[in-house]
């Protein structure tokens, strides 16, 4: 065993490239929630997120494109959803889980003839010399764009959130519903909005993967990297900078283990693998029973279909 | 009343199956159960690759069937027996788990054929075993690896700690010691063979621990990936890696299954077939490579091929004593070399390797 | 543009009238999503919904099979339906499911080669045990710290696969297995095996308990103050507090149920059609099996019917790929747009459309 061949300074580059597709996704599902609507199919949206992404930059050439695409197809998959729950007032759990196995097809029935190609490679943003500054320069800056893309995301939702009026809007039509359509908002279409922009975020994620992280496109490619999504929110209590804490965190425990074995250590892998999990049920639990701090729970509507009465 | 009748019903119906197979149906059905999707790009993409050539050699005369991503289990038996109710004559089963559910349905219908790949158990007349001796190629790359590292650092991504793997590791590492008495070699279970995201991320550690060439026992070509990008070597696993990493790649272990499928279909065709326990290697092409590197020096490539000719003709066992398990208890003695039985359930590290096998 | 307006009571006809429409919807849908692969529609949707209810040739084993695939998908479903009428939202099925497989399988395992009458039924008292205790975690933490039940119970899914990983390549790996991973085979060892009842019939214990938990719930719902309770909370927990519901017992019985309902699935599956613990065992049927509770309305009647329906699109989209070669793909597709379709009809059921002319 030899704990001093992993490089610190490496291993927090790699967790942040790690991080970077779930912290995507997670950010997109962040809204979602807190305009009260809970989408399960996150998934689903990441793996067509892949696809799509794959598809445009393999027959384009440009990563650029592709990713506006993996955000068009997921934003495109996740308005079925919104019309199913919105609209047509479907259960938004089974919808959801009926929306990640629609998209798993979609996806590997579109990815039929992309096996075994190397896409275009994503360039890392070029920052001059500073990107030689010893450690610092290893660790922050020598990524591709859409690494700071995720950061930038975290603090724009973040502000967005919380000093917006649209952020404000947000909030209220997740907290009660029936009081934001009093007060005139109009819940429904707020809502779509908000989903369709969850479907874009885990469609980046996904495009991340079979892009910059593998890059291939292979089938199941985001091997439940949706569902770790999911995990995150819910661990940040619906807070952004959090989410990008527990995406290093969700991340960074994987990478952490397969570091630990190259290094010799034996690791036990699935209770390693295991204590996210649990620290988020940890981290519900305090919240939830701190009386009075609203603002640390989940969203009052959250899950609730929402139909105006009129 | 009822329930006999439906029985009396199904022996007919198995009779009639059964004349039917005896003056030779005009075409013969050959079916495939597999785990993964056709398009993995590794296992499961030979193995239809497999099929594929069945098709090519038998023409009109015979006709494949294949069902994908079918979980071990209940399904699995549900989708054999479905096969064999349909018409079929042959039924490949590709994948371990699927031990217990094919004899179970090779009992119901015993004049259907069923070849199941990786397992031990037959236990009826029409169950035939086969799988491939993966670890003479490992010793062939094993060697390649220790002449190529210039860290003394090799890496290997193990998928499961079952038999297979841990032979691999052996063999790959005794030889890469020969090689390079100063060879180190680390391992990372990533536990499962398809998680594209988990394998890159354990060949970058290894990379970034001072690994220079990596072996890979998982299906994705993700750590090829990596290793191209990172200006490291690499072996392919089950299918020619070599797109996937045009400097990296210095060879694929290739699973060729066509050789074999087209003479076990051709033996049901005659009426041949029989049951029997396959473990074929190199000499048959069941085990095969791709082309070699140009980055692999002359000597190194000559000594490599040497070492394949050798294996190919039975002059030599990768496994060929003195050899220590990892306890430093002796495995082998000078000039020993194991019977297929324990060699079949190898379940131990030889001496030299460091860490332990996961439980 | 039109509008939804809530009907006072739901319409009987469109209950009955929507799932034809959806399921004739997804026909249509799928025939041009085949043909697009290059497939024959028609032949396609006949190998997937009639041949394995219809077929001479294969009928006699497939028939039987739909209970087998559908026994655990109703059952657990029907557990969770109470729980969601009440508006408690259990969506760890799948993690209950595994619990029940483990706890029961490891009692039965600790006392293998015995041979012994009792010792099934003690594994699937072990196993139901199992899956409530699952439950229970969500269920407390509810009731006692007021955590939210959907996303506990889920964690715990992940929490669950971890366990069964460590289970079957460690403490429960069969020693004779060869090295590989996974229990010793426990329909293979008399004492533990859930058979079938009626040889070719599909009715192992599994089956039979899902039916009489059918009943069950159908009576309860309809007969039982607990089903009034359950009905009443989801309705509106206030009348719910003034007819005197406790609203924490009620969490505690409707999670440990459904646990408990999960848990012997898990048990009856790991006993009979899948035979052994392994690092896959759980197929999804605690996720599908949401999929089935609201697809059959939440009534004990449309879950089974939702569970068969389901069981045939596996069955014949494990025939299509077999006679027609379509991929797996396509099939995963084509339930999504069934399930889509499903969802998406209720809402006749329930409201009445209006077309508003003019503003607004």
């Amino acid at each position: 065993m030899d704990l001093s061949a992993i490089n610190p300074a490496v291993l927090v580059a790699s967790i942040m490239i790690a991080a970077t597709p779930i912290l995507l996704a997670a950010l997109g599902e962040l809204v979602v929630e807190k305009s009260g609507v809970l989408n399960l199919g996150v998934e689903g949206m990441m793996i067509t997120g892949a696809i799509c992404g794959f598809i445009v930059t393999v027959e384009t050439g440009s990563p650029f494109l592709g990713f506006i695409a993996a955000a068009a197809g997921g934003a495109f998959l996740s308005l079925i959803f919104a019309v199913l729950t919105q609209y047509l007032l479907s259960n938004q759990v089974a919808t959801g889980l009926a929306l990640t196995l629609f998209g798993l097809g979609v996806a590997s029935l579109l990815g039929h003839s992309y096996v075994g190609i190397n896409p275009p490679s994503v360039p890392k943003l070029d920052l001059g010399p500073v990107s030689d500054i010893p450690y610092i320069g290893t660790m922050f800056l020598r990524h591709d764009a859409v690494v700071y893309f995720g950061i930038a995301l975290t603090i724009a939702v973040w502000a967005t959130l919380k000093y917006s009026r649209i952020g404000l809007v947000l909030r209220a039509v997740g907290e009660n519903h029936d009081a934001a359509h009093a007060l005139g908002y109009k819940v429904i279409r707020i809502r779509i909005l908000a989903i369709m922009f969850g479907g874009a975020c885990a469609g980046l994620g996904g495009a991340y993967l079979s892009l910059v992280r593998v890059p291939q496109w292979t089938e199941g490619i985001t091997a439940g990297a949706g569902w770790i999504a999911l995990a995150i929110v819910v661990f940040a209590s619906w807070r952004p900078g959090v989410v990008l804490l527990g995406a290093y965190l969700f991340g960074g425990v994987t990478l952490l283990q397969l570091n630990l074995q190259a290094a010799g250590l034996a690791v036990p892998v699935e209770y390693l693998s295991m204590s996210p999990y649990l620290i988020t049920i940890l981290v519900l639990v305090i919240m939830s029973s701190r009386k009075g701090r609203a603002s640390l729970s989940a969203p009052a509507s959250l899950g609730h279909p929402f139909q105006a009465s009129r | 009343m009822k329930l006999t009748s439906i029985l009396k019903g199904a022996v007919a119906a198995l009779a009639l199956t059964g004349a039917a197979m005896a003056d030779g149906h005009e075409k013969t059905k050959v079916g495939f159960v597999y785990v993964g999707p056709i398009a993995d790009g590794g296992w499961t993409t030979e193995h239809n690759n497999g099929r594929l050539a069945i098709e090519e050699a038998f023409g009109d005369a015979v006709e494949t069937t294949y069902v994908e991503k079918v979980p071990e289990g209940a399904d699995a038996e549900r989708v054999m027996t479905q096969m064999a109710l349909t018409g079929h004559d042959l039924i490949f089963t590709t994948s371990f788990g699927y031990m217990d559910p094919t004899n179970n349905v090779a009992e119901k219908f015993p004049d259907v054929k069923f070849e199941h790949a990786t397992g031990y158990k037959r236990l009826h007349d029409n169950v035939t075993t086969y799988s491939a001796r993966f670890y003479e190629g490992r010793a062939v790359i094993g060697h390649i690896a220790g002449k190529m590292t210039e860290t003394n650092k090799i890496g290997y991504i193990a998928s499961v700690p079952i038999p297979e793997v841990i032979r691999g590791i052996n063999a790959a590492y005794l030889h890469a010691k020969k090689a390079n008495p100063e060879v180190e070699m680390k391992i990372v279970w990533t536990f499962g063979w398809e998680d594209a995201a988990k394998e890159g991320d354990a060949a970058r550690a290894l990379i970034e621990q001072g690994v220079d060439v990596i072996m890979q026992h998982t299906d994705t070509t993700a750590p090829m990936l990596v290793a191209e990008e990172a200006g490291a070597y690499a072996f392919g696993q089950a299918s020619d890696m070599s797109a996937a990493g045009p400097t990296a790649h210095l060879t694929s272990i290739i699973d060729n299954w066509a050789p074999y499928y087209i003479e076990r279909t051709q033996a049901v065709i005659d009426g041949t077939w029989e049951q029997k326990d396959t473990w074929d290697g190199i000499s048959t092409g069941m085990v095969e490579f791709a082309e070699f590197s140009d980055a692999i020096p002359a000597d190194v490539l000559a000594e490599a091929i040497a070492m394949k000719d050798a294996i190919a003709a039975g002059e030599y066992h990768p496994f060929t004593g003195p050899i220590n398990k990892q306890d430093g208890s002796v495995y082998l003695a000078e000039g020993e070399t194991p019977e297929d039985g324990p060699l079949a359930g190898m379940n131990f590290y030889v001496e030299g390797i460091v860490g332990d096998v996961p439980q | 543009m039109f509008s939804l307006e809530k009907r006072k009571t739901p319409s009987k006809a469109w209950s009955l009238a929507t799932p034809i429409l959806a399921v004739a919807l997804t026909m249509i849908a799928g025939a041009i999503m085949f043909s697009l692969l290059g497939k024959p529609p028609l032949e396609a949707l006949r190998t997937i919904f009639i041949d394995p209810i219809f077929s001479e040739q294969f009928g006699a084993y497939s028939r039987p099979q739909l209970l087998v695939k559908a026994g655990p998908l109703i059952l657990i479903a029907i557990g969770l339906s109470l729980g969601f009428r009440a508006g408690i939202w259990n969506i760890g099925a799948e993690g209950q499911y595994i619990m029940g497989a483990i706890f029961g399988a490891a009692a039965g395992l600790a006392l293998y080669p015995l041979e012994a009458w009792w010792i099934f039924p003690m594994m699937v008292i072990v196993g139901c045990l199992g899956g409530l205790l699952w439950a229970m975690i969500p269920a407390i933490l509810r009731t006692h710290f007021n955590t939210n039940e959907i996303l506990v119970s889920l964690l715990l899914v992940y929490v669950a696969e971890e366990i069964l990983k460590a289970m079957a390549t460690g403490a429960l790996r069969n020693p004779d297995g060869g090295g590989f991973p996974g229990s010793r085979n426990l329909s293979k060892w008399v004492s533990s095996q859930n058979t079938e009842i009626i040889a070719n019939s599909g009715m192992h214990w599994g089956v039979v308990t899902a039916f009489i938990t059918v009943i069950f719930a159908y009576v309860l719902l309809s007969r039982h103050m607990l089903g009034f309770h359950i009905q009443l909370a989801g309705q509106s927990p206030r009348a719910a507090k003034f007819a005197g519901v406790n609203p924490k017992a009620l969490v505690i019985t409707c999670m440990g149920i459904a646990g408990g309902l999960a848990g012997l699935a898990g048990l009856f599956e790991v006993t009979g059609p899948a035979g052994q613990i392994s690092t896959d065992f759980n197929s999804g049927y605690g996720f599908t099996a949401i999929i089935v509770a609201f697809l059959g309305r939440l009534h004990p009647v449309g879950i089974v019917l939702a569970g068969l329906l389901m069981a045939l699109t596996y069955i014949g989209g494990e025939l299509a790929q077999l006679m027609l070669g379509l991929p797996a793909a396509s099939i995963q597709a084509f339930q999504g747009m069934l399930l889509f379709f499903l969802l998406a009809v209720d809402v006749l059921t329930n409201y009445r459309i209006r077309m508003n002319k003019g503003a607004k």
